[in-house]
Protein backbone atom coordinates (compact mmCIF):
# COMPACT_ATOMS: atom_id res chain seq x y z
CA UNK A 1 0.00 0.00 0.00
CA UNK A 2 2.62 2.41 -0.78
CA UNK A 3 0.46 5.43 -1.52
CA UNK A 4 2.92 8.16 -0.41
CA UNK A 5 3.61 11.20 -3.07
CA UNK A 6 -0.44 10.41 -4.37
CA UNK A 7 -2.41 13.42 -3.74
CA UNK A 8 -5.93 13.63 -2.44
CA UNK A 9 -5.67 9.23 -1.24
CA UNK A 10 -8.50 8.63 1.02
CA UNK A 11 -6.06 7.48 3.41
CA UNK A 12 -4.19 10.72 3.72
CA UNK A 13 -6.25 12.08 6.59
CA UNK A 14 -4.79 9.32 8.63
CA UNK A 15 -1.67 10.54 8.22
CA UNK A 16 0.07 11.64 11.51
CA UNK A 17 1.82 15.23 10.83
CA UNK A 18 4.07 16.34 13.60
CA UNK A 19 3.51 19.86 14.94
CA UNK A 20 6.15 20.53 17.50
CA UNK A 21 9.16 17.57 17.24
CA UNK A 22 9.99 16.15 20.95
CA UNK A 23 12.88 13.60 20.88
CA UNK A 24 13.90 12.42 24.51
CA UNK A 25 16.58 9.82 24.33
CA UNK A 26 16.17 9.36 21.10
CA UNK A 27 12.30 8.38 21.21
CA UNK A 28 9.93 10.75 18.96
CA UNK A 29 7.46 11.60 20.86
CA UNK A 30 7.14 15.16 19.01
CA UNK A 31 3.48 16.59 19.48
CA UNK A 32 1.44 15.87 16.67
CA UNK A 33 -1.75 16.44 15.49
CA UNK A 34 -2.96 13.14 16.73
CA UNK A 35 -1.81 14.62 19.92
CA UNK A 36 -3.61 17.62 19.27
CA UNK A 37 -6.95 15.84 19.33
CA UNK A 38 -6.19 13.84 22.51
CA UNK A 39 -5.92 17.38 24.01
CA UNK A 40 -9.22 18.61 22.61
CA UNK A 41 -10.70 15.83 23.00
CA UNK A 42 -9.64 15.70 27.03
CA UNK A 43 -10.22 19.65 26.92
CA UNK A 44 -14.11 19.34 25.81
CA UNK A 45 -14.60 16.26 28.24
CA UNK A 46 -13.14 18.63 30.77
CA UNK A 47 -15.42 21.49 29.83
CA UNK A 48 -18.69 19.90 29.86
CA UNK A 49 -18.29 17.41 33.20
CA UNK A 50 -16.66 20.67 35.41
CA UNK A 51 -18.13 23.52 33.92
CA UNK A 52 -21.52 22.50 32.98
CA UNK A 53 -22.06 21.20 36.03
CA UNK A 54 -20.64 23.90 38.51
CA UNK A 55 -23.55 25.52 39.30
CA UNK A 56 -24.55 22.31 40.83
CA UNK A 57 -27.99 23.19 40.49
CA UNK A 58 -31.04 21.23 41.56
CA UNK A 59 -32.74 21.83 38.69
CA UNK A 60 -30.14 20.94 36.01
CA UNK A 61 -29.22 23.35 33.14
CA UNK A 62 -29.18 22.23 29.57
CA UNK A 63 -25.04 21.22 29.68
CA UNK A 64 -25.69 20.05 33.54
CA UNK A 65 -28.28 17.68 31.79
CA UNK A 66 -25.99 16.34 29.27
CA UNK A 67 -22.73 15.63 31.79
CA UNK A 68 -25.89 13.86 33.80
CA UNK A 69 -27.11 11.90 31.30
CA UNK A 70 -23.31 10.70 30.47
CA UNK A 71 -22.82 10.03 33.74
CA UNK A 72 -25.95 7.86 34.15
CA UNK A 73 -25.60 6.49 31.04
CA UNK A 74 -22.17 4.82 32.03
CA UNK A 75 -23.14 4.30 35.78
CA UNK A 76 -26.01 2.29 34.35
CA UNK A 77 -24.37 0.14 32.24
CA UNK A 78 -22.02 -1.11 34.35
CA UNK A 79 -24.73 -2.16 36.96
CA UNK A 80 -26.51 -3.97 34.08
CA UNK A 81 -23.38 -5.70 33.45
CA UNK A 82 -21.16 -5.92 36.17
CA UNK A 83 -23.51 -5.29 39.34
CA UNK A 84 -22.94 -3.28 42.31
CA UNK A 85 -19.20 -4.61 42.42
CA UNK A 86 -18.51 -2.75 39.37
CA UNK A 87 -18.98 0.88 41.10
CA UNK A 88 -15.40 0.65 41.73
CA UNK A 89 -14.51 0.65 38.15
CA UNK A 90 -16.72 3.74 37.20
CA UNK A 91 -14.38 6.15 36.94
CA UNK A 92 -12.10 4.41 34.61
CA UNK A 93 -14.56 2.93 32.37
CA UNK A 94 -16.05 5.87 32.43
CA UNK A 95 -13.27 7.53 31.43
CA UNK A 96 -12.74 5.31 28.49
CA UNK A 97 -16.59 5.98 27.74
CA UNK A 98 -15.73 9.67 26.71
CA UNK A 99 -12.34 9.59 25.72
CA UNK A 100 -13.69 7.24 22.91
CA UNK A 101 -16.68 8.74 21.91
CA UNK A 102 -15.36 12.21 21.80
CA UNK A 103 -12.34 10.75 20.13
CA UNK A 104 -14.46 9.24 17.50
CA UNK A 105 -17.26 12.58 16.98
CA UNK A 106 -14.45 15.26 17.04
CA UNK A 107 -12.74 12.87 13.97
CA UNK A 108 -16.01 13.43 12.45
CA UNK A 109 -15.69 16.89 11.80
CA UNK A 110 -13.79 18.24 8.19
CA UNK A 111 -10.55 19.05 9.10
CA UNK A 112 -10.08 17.31 11.71
CA UNK A 113 -8.04 14.20 13.01
CA UNK A 114 -9.42 10.40 14.35
CA UNK A 115 -6.70 9.06 17.18
CA UNK A 116 -8.82 6.22 17.19
CA UNK A 117 -8.61 5.24 13.53
CA UNK A 118 -5.14 4.90 14.83
CA UNK A 119 -4.10 1.24 15.84
CA UNK A 120 -1.46 2.34 18.18
CA UNK A 121 -4.01 4.00 20.58
CA UNK A 122 -6.56 1.19 20.32
CA UNK A 123 -4.03 -1.23 20.75
CA UNK A 124 -2.67 0.26 23.89
CA UNK A 125 -6.45 1.41 25.25
CA UNK A 126 -7.34 -2.97 24.73
CA UNK A 127 -3.87 -3.72 26.58
CA UNK A 128 -4.63 -1.50 29.50
CA UNK A 129 -7.86 -2.95 29.34
CA UNK A 130 -6.88 -7.09 28.97
CA UNK A 131 -3.65 -6.28 31.29
CA UNK A 132 -6.43 -4.85 33.94
CA UNK A 133 -8.91 -7.40 33.74
CA UNK A 134 -5.91 -10.42 33.81
CA UNK A 135 -4.53 -8.36 36.92
CA UNK A 136 -7.61 -8.19 38.71
CA UNK A 137 -9.25 -11.48 37.80
CA UNK A 138 -5.63 -13.02 39.55
CA UNK A 139 -6.05 -10.71 43.02
CA UNK A 140 -9.65 -12.03 43.40
CA UNK A 141 -9.27 -15.33 42.34
CA UNK A 142 -5.71 -16.16 42.50
CA UNK A 143 -4.95 -19.68 40.82
CA UNK A 144 -8.71 -20.34 40.02
CA UNK A 145 -8.76 -17.51 38.09
CA UNK A 146 -7.79 -20.33 35.19
CA UNK A 147 -11.09 -22.71 36.07
CA UNK A 148 -12.55 -19.33 33.58
CA UNK A 149 -10.53 -21.28 30.51
CA UNK A 150 -12.87 -24.58 31.60
CA UNK A 151 -16.31 -23.59 29.69
CA UNK A 152 -19.05 -24.94 32.98
CA UNK A 153 -20.63 -28.18 31.55
CA UNK A 154 -18.75 -29.58 29.69
CA UNK A 155 -17.15 -33.35 29.77
CA UNK A 156 -13.72 -33.81 30.97
CA UNK A 157 -13.02 -35.66 27.80
CA UNK A 158 -13.58 -32.36 25.80
CA UNK A 159 -11.18 -30.74 27.65
CA UNK A 160 -8.29 -31.23 25.52
CA UNK A 161 -9.87 -29.37 22.87
CA UNK A 162 -12.30 -26.75 24.94
CA UNK A 163 -9.30 -25.68 26.86
CA UNK A 164 -6.84 -24.49 23.64
CA UNK A 165 -10.38 -22.89 22.11
CA UNK A 166 -11.08 -20.81 25.20
CA UNK A 167 -7.18 -19.71 26.10
CA UNK A 168 -7.04 -18.82 22.28
CA UNK A 169 -10.40 -16.94 22.87
CA UNK A 170 -9.36 -14.93 25.66
CA UNK A 171 -5.84 -14.18 24.26
CA UNK A 172 -7.64 -12.54 21.17
CA UNK A 173 -9.95 -10.47 23.07
CA UNK A 174 -7.47 -7.11 23.01
CA UNK A 175 -6.60 -7.70 19.66
CA UNK A 176 -10.82 -7.60 18.42
CA UNK A 177 -11.13 -5.00 20.94
CA UNK A 178 -8.41 -2.89 18.90
CA UNK A 179 -9.31 -3.66 15.91
CA UNK A 180 -13.03 -3.49 15.94
CA UNK A 181 -12.75 0.06 16.83
CA UNK A 182 -9.70 1.25 14.61
CA UNK A 183 -11.34 -0.79 11.37
CA UNK A 184 -14.94 0.67 12.07
CA UNK A 185 -13.02 4.56 11.83
CA UNK A 186 -10.44 3.44 9.16
CA UNK A 187 -13.38 2.02 6.76
CA UNK A 188 -16.13 4.91 7.95
CA UNK A 189 -13.50 7.75 7.30
CA UNK A 190 -12.37 6.12 4.39
CA UNK A 191 -15.51 5.47 2.67
CA UNK A 192 -16.45 9.25 3.12
CA UNK A 193 -13.39 10.70 1.69
CA UNK A 194 -13.41 8.39 -1.29
CA UNK A 195 -17.35 9.18 -2.14
CA UNK A 196 -16.52 12.53 -1.34
CA UNK A 197 -14.33 12.58 -3.88
CA UNK A 198 -17.00 11.65 -6.66
CA UNK A 199 -18.94 14.69 -6.14
CA UNK A 200 -16.39 16.72 -8.19
CA UNK A 201 -15.61 14.10 -10.74
CA UNK A 202 -19.22 13.72 -11.51
CA UNK A 203 -20.07 17.45 -12.12
CA UNK A 204 -23.96 17.85 -11.95
CA UNK A 205 -24.09 14.30 -11.40
CA UNK A 206 -21.98 14.92 -7.99
CA UNK A 207 -25.58 15.44 -6.52
CA UNK A 208 -25.88 12.15 -5.95
CA UNK A 209 -22.47 11.02 -3.82
CA UNK A 210 -23.22 14.04 -2.22
CA UNK A 211 -26.23 12.83 -1.08
CA UNK A 212 -24.94 9.61 -0.28
CA UNK A 213 -21.85 11.46 1.80
CA UNK A 214 -24.96 12.76 3.62
CA UNK A 215 -26.64 9.79 4.67
CA UNK A 216 -23.15 8.34 5.68
CA UNK A 217 -22.33 10.72 7.89
CA UNK A 218 -24.95 10.27 9.56
CA UNK A 219 -24.85 6.94 10.12
CA UNK A 220 -20.85 7.27 10.80
CA UNK A 221 -22.38 9.71 13.55
CA UNK A 222 -23.95 6.04 14.69
CA UNK A 223 -20.94 4.37 14.87
CA UNK A 224 -18.93 6.94 16.21
CA UNK A 225 -21.21 6.47 19.44
CA UNK A 226 -21.90 2.66 18.76
CA UNK A 227 -18.05 1.72 18.78
CA UNK A 228 -17.69 3.83 21.85
CA UNK A 229 -20.68 2.27 23.26
CA UNK A 230 -19.15 -1.36 21.99
CA UNK A 231 -15.70 -0.84 23.66
CA UNK A 232 -16.96 0.35 27.17
CA UNK A 233 -19.39 -2.69 27.37
CA UNK A 234 -17.20 -5.18 26.28
CA UNK A 235 -14.83 -3.79 28.59
CA UNK A 236 -17.57 -4.16 31.77
CA UNK A 237 -18.23 -7.54 30.34
CA UNK A 238 -14.60 -8.68 30.66
CA UNK A 239 -14.39 -7.03 34.46
CA UNK A 240 -17.50 -9.20 35.03
CA UNK A 241 -15.73 -12.14 33.74
CA UNK A 242 -13.07 -11.50 36.22
CA UNK A 243 -15.51 -11.18 38.66
CA UNK A 244 -17.54 -13.38 39.10
CA UNK A 245 -16.01 -16.43 36.45
CA UNK A 246 -18.25 -17.40 34.32
CA UNK B 1 -2.46 2.60 4.98
CA UNK B 2 -0.11 5.67 7.51
CA UNK B 3 -1.72 3.14 10.42
CA UNK B 4 0.71 0.79 9.27
CA UNK B 5 3.45 3.07 7.51
CA UNK B 6 4.05 5.51 10.25
CA UNK B 7 5.78 2.85 12.82
CA UNK B 8 8.19 5.34 14.31
CA UNK B 9 5.14 7.58 15.85
CA UNK B 10 3.63 4.72 17.63
CA UNK B 11 5.68 5.26 21.20
CA UNK B 12 4.92 8.81 20.58
CA UNK B 13 0.93 8.48 20.24
CA UNK B 14 0.72 5.76 23.10
CA UNK B 15 2.85 8.43 25.21
CA UNK B 16 0.56 11.41 24.60
CA UNK B 17 -2.35 8.77 25.01
CA UNK B 18 -1.28 8.08 28.52
CA UNK B 19 -0.81 11.59 29.05
CA UNK B 20 -4.07 12.81 28.17
CA UNK B 21 -5.79 9.68 29.06
CA UNK B 22 -4.38 9.70 32.36
CA UNK B 23 -4.83 13.52 33.40
CA UNK B 24 -8.36 12.67 32.07
CA UNK B 25 -8.82 9.89 34.56
CA UNK B 26 -7.57 11.97 37.19
CA UNK B 27 -9.80 14.93 37.09
CA UNK B 28 -12.79 13.06 35.97
CA UNK B 29 -12.16 10.42 38.94
CA UNK B 30 -11.02 13.44 41.75
CA UNK B 31 -13.74 16.32 40.33
CA UNK B 32 -16.41 16.10 38.09
CA UNK B 33 -17.99 12.08 39.19
CA UNK B 34 -17.83 12.89 42.89
CA UNK B 35 -19.63 16.38 41.87
CA UNK B 36 -21.65 14.95 39.59
CA UNK B 37 -22.79 11.84 42.05
CA UNK B 38 -23.45 14.61 44.82
CA UNK B 39 -25.67 16.43 42.89
CA UNK B 40 -27.94 13.31 42.04
CA UNK B 41 -27.80 12.31 45.13
CA UNK B 42 -28.90 15.51 46.89
CA UNK B 43 -31.08 15.85 43.99
CA UNK B 44 -32.89 12.21 44.98
CA UNK B 45 -32.51 13.08 48.85
CA UNK B 46 -34.77 16.12 47.89
CA UNK B 47 -37.48 14.12 46.22
CA UNK B 48 -37.46 11.43 48.43
CA UNK B 49 -37.54 14.26 51.40
CA UNK B 50 -40.68 15.94 49.35
CA UNK B 51 -42.11 12.94 48.37
CA UNK B 52 -42.06 11.85 52.63
CA UNK B 53 -43.43 15.79 53.76
CA UNK B 54 -46.12 15.22 50.69
CA UNK B 55 -47.25 11.78 52.74
CA UNK B 56 -47.26 13.65 55.89
CA UNK B 57 -49.33 16.33 54.45
CA UNK B 58 -51.55 14.10 53.34
CA UNK B 59 -52.29 12.29 56.49
CA UNK B 60 -52.41 15.66 57.99
CA UNK B 61 -55.31 16.80 55.44
CA UNK B 62 -57.05 13.33 56.38
CA UNK B 63 -56.85 13.87 60.18
CA UNK B 64 -58.35 17.13 59.60
CA UNK B 65 -61.12 15.87 57.12
CA UNK B 66 -61.78 13.43 60.03
CA UNK B 67 -62.40 15.40 62.80
CA UNK B 68 -64.44 17.97 60.35
CA UNK B 69 -66.85 15.02 59.79
CA UNK B 70 -66.58 14.17 63.50
CA UNK B 71 -67.34 17.92 64.24
CA UNK B 72 -70.87 17.81 61.99
CA UNK B 73 -71.72 14.47 63.14
CA UNK B 74 -71.73 15.18 66.13
CA UNK B 75 -73.43 19.02 65.55
CA UNK B 76 -75.57 17.28 63.76
CA UNK B 77 -76.54 14.48 66.77
CA UNK B 78 -76.44 18.09 69.01
CA UNK B 79 -79.08 19.63 66.63
CA UNK B 80 -81.05 16.76 66.45
CA UNK B 81 -81.12 16.23 70.49
CA UNK B 82 -81.83 19.79 70.86
CA UNK B 83 -84.59 19.06 68.03
CA UNK B 84 -86.54 16.67 69.95
CA UNK B 85 -86.35 18.33 73.80
CA UNK B 86 -87.78 21.09 71.94
CA UNK B 87 -90.82 18.89 70.94
CA UNK B 88 -90.83 17.11 74.35
CA UNK B 89 -90.99 20.57 76.12
CA UNK B 90 -93.72 21.64 73.37
CA UNK B 91 -95.89 18.86 73.63
CA UNK B 92 -95.67 18.92 77.75
CA UNK B 93 -96.40 22.32 77.71
CA UNK B 94 -99.43 22.17 75.64
CA UNK B 95 -101.27 19.51 77.01
CA UNK B 96 -100.78 21.37 80.40
CA UNK B 97 -102.12 24.49 78.84
CA UNK B 98 -104.97 22.07 77.13
CA UNK B 99 -105.23 21.03 81.01
CA UNK B 100 -105.81 24.26 82.79
CA UNK B 101 -108.06 25.92 80.11
CA UNK B 102 -109.95 22.79 80.48
CA UNK B 103 -110.50 23.27 84.47
CA UNK B 104 -111.09 26.94 83.50
CA UNK B 105 -113.59 26.29 81.37
CA UNK B 106 -115.34 23.80 83.31
CA UNK B 107 -115.28 25.90 86.63
CA UNK B 108 -116.91 28.71 84.24
CA UNK B 109 -119.13 26.43 83.53
CA UNK B 110 -120.74 25.41 86.39
CA UNK B 111 -119.95 29.32 87.90
CA UNK B 112 -122.27 29.84 85.09
CA UNK B 113 -125.14 27.24 85.57
CA UNK B 114 -125.04 28.33 89.12
CA UNK B 115 -125.96 31.62 87.96
CA UNK B 116 -128.78 30.69 85.78
CA UNK B 117 -130.02 28.56 88.12
CA UNK B 118 -130.27 31.73 90.58
CA UNK B 119 -131.57 33.94 87.85
CA UNK B 120 -134.60 31.19 87.34
CA UNK B 121 -135.28 30.86 91.14
CA UNK B 122 -135.01 34.82 91.58
CA UNK B 123 -137.57 35.09 88.42
CA UNK B 124 -139.86 32.79 89.93
CA UNK B 125 -140.09 34.51 93.53
CA UNK B 126 -140.60 37.39 91.27
CA UNK B 127 -143.43 36.17 88.97
CA UNK B 128 -145.17 34.85 92.06
CA UNK B 129 -145.19 38.21 94.15
CA UNK B 130 -146.65 39.63 91.06
CA UNK B 131 -148.86 36.83 90.29
CA UNK B 132 -150.08 37.40 93.64
CA UNK B 133 -151.31 40.96 93.06
CA UNK B 134 -152.40 40.58 89.56
CA UNK B 135 -154.27 37.55 90.78
CA UNK B 136 -156.04 40.16 94.01
CA UNK B 137 -156.07 42.60 91.24
CA UNK B 138 -158.36 40.79 88.45
CA UNK B 139 -160.29 39.09 91.35
CA UNK B 140 -161.84 42.24 92.40
CA UNK B 141 -162.43 43.72 89.28
CA UNK B 142 -163.90 41.34 87.18
CA UNK B 143 -166.01 39.49 90.61
CA UNK B 144 -165.58 42.02 93.01
CA UNK B 145 -164.21 40.22 95.61
CA UNK B 146 -161.14 41.28 97.93
CA UNK B 147 -158.96 38.24 98.33
CA UNK B 148 -156.90 37.59 101.27
CA UNK B 149 -153.31 38.47 100.25
CA UNK B 150 -152.40 35.25 101.67
CA UNK B 151 -154.91 33.22 99.76
CA UNK B 152 -153.84 34.38 96.81
CA UNK B 153 -150.43 33.52 97.47
CA UNK B 154 -151.06 29.89 98.17
CA UNK B 155 -153.51 29.90 95.20
CA UNK B 156 -150.83 30.97 93.03
CA UNK B 157 -148.30 28.51 94.55
CA UNK B 158 -150.89 25.97 94.13
CA UNK B 159 -151.18 26.69 90.20
CA UNK B 160 -147.21 27.33 89.41
CA UNK B 161 -146.60 24.01 91.01
CA UNK B 162 -149.72 22.24 88.95
CA UNK B 163 -147.86 24.27 86.20
CA UNK B 164 -144.27 23.24 86.57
Amino acid sequence: MAIEGEKHSPLEQFEIKELIPINIGGTDISFTNSALMMVVTVALICLLMLVGTRRRAMIPGRWQVVAEMCYQFVANLIRDTVGNEGRKYFPFIFTLFMFILFGNMLGMLPYSFTFTSHIAVTFAMAMVVFTGVTLLGLAKHGIHFFSLFVPPGVPIWMWPLMIPIEIISYLSRPISLAMRLFANMLAGHTLLKVFAGFVPLLGAAGILPLAFVGALTALELLIAFLQAYVFTILTCLYINDALHLH
Amino acid sequence: MPQLEQIHTFVGQIFWLVITFGFLYLILWKAALPRVSSILLERQERIDEDIRRAGEFKQEAEKAVAAYEKLVADARSNAQALIREANEIQAHNAASQQEALTEKIKSDLEIAEKRIQNARAEAINNIQSVSVEVAQAAASRLIGIEIAPEEAKAAVTLAIQAKN
